[in-house]
């Protein structure tokens, strides 16, 4: 479980509070999705959820960060990266440039975990098999498009099984069948207990994935609750976040007159 | 205005991947077109035939009918503006304004011409109040739409967007979905690849399916993503936008936007009133 009370942050050298009172709680095998505007503060909260800000990038964090119901303040950033992964927006900064080919990508989360080779080696082909991207283990990491870079960023996270996941837009550049595949993973890993927080634009991904949903805007939490309730809360828009196909296809029914029960879902 | 024509383009990397094979393309003057398919089907290494960044290694490209094969990259980026799926490769200026002022500069462009075209491509992205920011003080969606102002402000014949709407908010896509519809409207081209298949069917007039490095289909969002093709989409990873399988779904037939739905589900029920009658 990992849980933010009363989060605020700023980074280092602006004054600008960028994240205050966040509430939020990732149970144990739950899969949260985060929604917002650009900008609105959830790639921070990404980072402060995950330990980054501040341990690796600085700038000031107030309240408190549980993971498990133990307090984190102040502990060294090795101590997050055990616990917590985090799957960066942009795949081209999060590759480590330090390896050769896919699989030796894969394999340095567990490699550095410590977990014997037999292990690791399961654990890379279990990954590359569970995202279809067996056939790239040979390539180069660096010469990889930004669909394959992604899913080689979401297979270093899988081999880790970490017990606590933090996504930024981890299918933005992926195909559907990219798309649907990392989503199947992420159900996959919450079944065996991982917490999760998934931001994400494409609702209707969070509406098929998701059992709760949160919006930030602002930098502060402005709703929390069950996926479907907040997926069509008429004030979405307002917020800068697209609903799901189903409910934009329903209300442009409804408002030509009709019955927007005609729609299948 | 250019007309771009692909002629049995193929295209092998140094390192033996075939990306494209017997590529046969003609896009006019103020058409929008989209390109779609799985990813490692050929989109990006097709767009970059347009402008000489990849040169084919069979076939041939043509602007206008002439052949660009001698012709430089530089001067072919007067005729082509590429906007990459990944602002951190193109973005190299420590001011916004100096960001997008590089190309039209480049062009010869300068004074109040200049300062014209920068002003007008950052507010076409919203961006206007940012001019005098980092480009890496801003989030990676406002770098993405800085990108786009960037190739904008050059006021190239030809705009190709790679996956334009990646991360962006409802707001920035309806942002691309404007600059886009601005671009054609003043009789340029604008390409664009994307995965994004409700935004692909609300916003381009052609859709272009690729797979295998091929065209497997070419035509109107409502050819392309009608029910007889789902088998070939499928085979690219592609999957029909909501509407469109809805519409199958009600034996509506094609109707690849929401809009097309509903005037479909109100002309049936109109039907439905005069046999009642």
């Amino acid at each position: 479980m990992l849980r933010l009370t009363d989060v605020g942050y700023r980074y280092a050298g602006y004054a600008r509070q960028v994240l205050h009172d966040i509430d939020l709680t990732l149970a144990d095998g739950e899969i949260v999705g985060l929604v917002g505007a650009n900008e609105a503060g959830k790639s921070t909260l990404c980072l402060v959820a995950s330990g980054l800000a501040p341990g690796s990038i600085g700038g000031a964090l107030s309240g408190r960060l549980e993971i498990d119901g133990e307090d984190m303040a102040g502990k060294p950033l090795h101590e997050f990266a055990t616990r917590v992964g985090i799957a960066f927006q942009n795949p081209a900064t999060q590759l480590s440039g330090i390896t050769g080919s896919v699989f030796e990508e894969v394999a340095l989360g567990p490699m550095n975990l410590g977990l014997p080779a037999r292990e690791t080696v399961d654990r890379v082909k279990a990954a590359l098999a569970a995202l279809g991207i067996e056939s790239l283990a040979e390539r180069e990491p660096r010469r990889l498009s930004g669909g394959q870079g992604q899913l080689v960023v979401i297979a270093s996270l899988l081999a880790m099984r970490p017990r606590h996941l933090v996504l930024d837009e981890p299918t933005a550049q992926l195909d559907p069948e990219g798309t649907r595949l990392v989503g199947e993973a992420l159900r996959q890993l919450a079944k065996a207990g991982t917490a999760m927080l998934l931001v994400e634009h494409k609702t209707d991904l969070l509406d098929a994935l998701t059992s709760r949903v949160a919006v930030v805007a602002d930098g502060t939490l402005v709703a929390d609750g069950p996926s479907p309730d907040i997926l069509e809360d008429p004030r979405l828009d307002a917020w800068g976040v697209e609903p799901p196909s189903r409910i934009r296809l329903g209300r442009a029914i409804a408002a030509a007159g009709m019955d927007p029960a005609r729609v299948p879902a | 205005m250019t007309t771009l024509r692909l002629e049995g383009v193929g295209f092998v990397y140094p390192d033996g991947t075939r990306a494209l094979e017997n590529v046969d393309l003609a896009i006019a003057p103020g058409e929008a077109v989209a390109i779609i398919g799985q990813n490692g089907s050929g989109k990006s290494t097709l767009v970059r035939q347009l402008d000489g960044l990849l040169r084919p290694t069979e076939g041939r490209v043509l602007h206008d009918e002439r052949d660009i094969a001698d012709v430089r990259v530089a001067a072919l980026a007067a005729t082509v503006g590429i906007v990459f799926q990944n602002p951190d490769r193109q973005i190299f200026a420590g001011k916004v304004r100096r960001e997008v002022e590089f190309g039209p500069r480049m062009l010869g462009r300068q004074g109040a011409e200049l300062s014209a075209a920068v002003d007008a491509a950052l507010a076409a992205v919203d961006l206007a109040d940012a001019a005098d920011a980092n480009p890496y003080d801003l989030g990676y969606t406002r770098r993405k739409l800085l990108t786009l102002a960037s190739v904008l402000a050059m006021g190239t014949p030809v705009v190709v967007l790679d996956e334009p709407t990646t991360g962006q908010d409802a707001r920035g896509v309806r942002r691309v979905e404007q600059v886009i519809a601005d671009i054609a409207a003043a009789g340029r081209t604008v390409i664009a690849i994307s995965h994004d298949m409700r935004f692909v069917a609300e916003t381009f007039a052609r859709v272009v399916v690729m797979g295998g490095g091929r065209i497997l289909l070419d035509g109107t969002p409502g050819d392309v993503f009608t029910e007889a093709n789902w088998p070939t989409l499928e085979s690219t990873f592609v999957e029909p936008p909501y509407a469109a399988r809805v519409g199958a779904r009600l034996g509506l037939g094609a109707t690849p936007t929401e809009a097309s739905v509903v005037a479909a589900l109100a002309s049936s029920a109109a039907a439905h009133d005069a046999d009642q009658r």
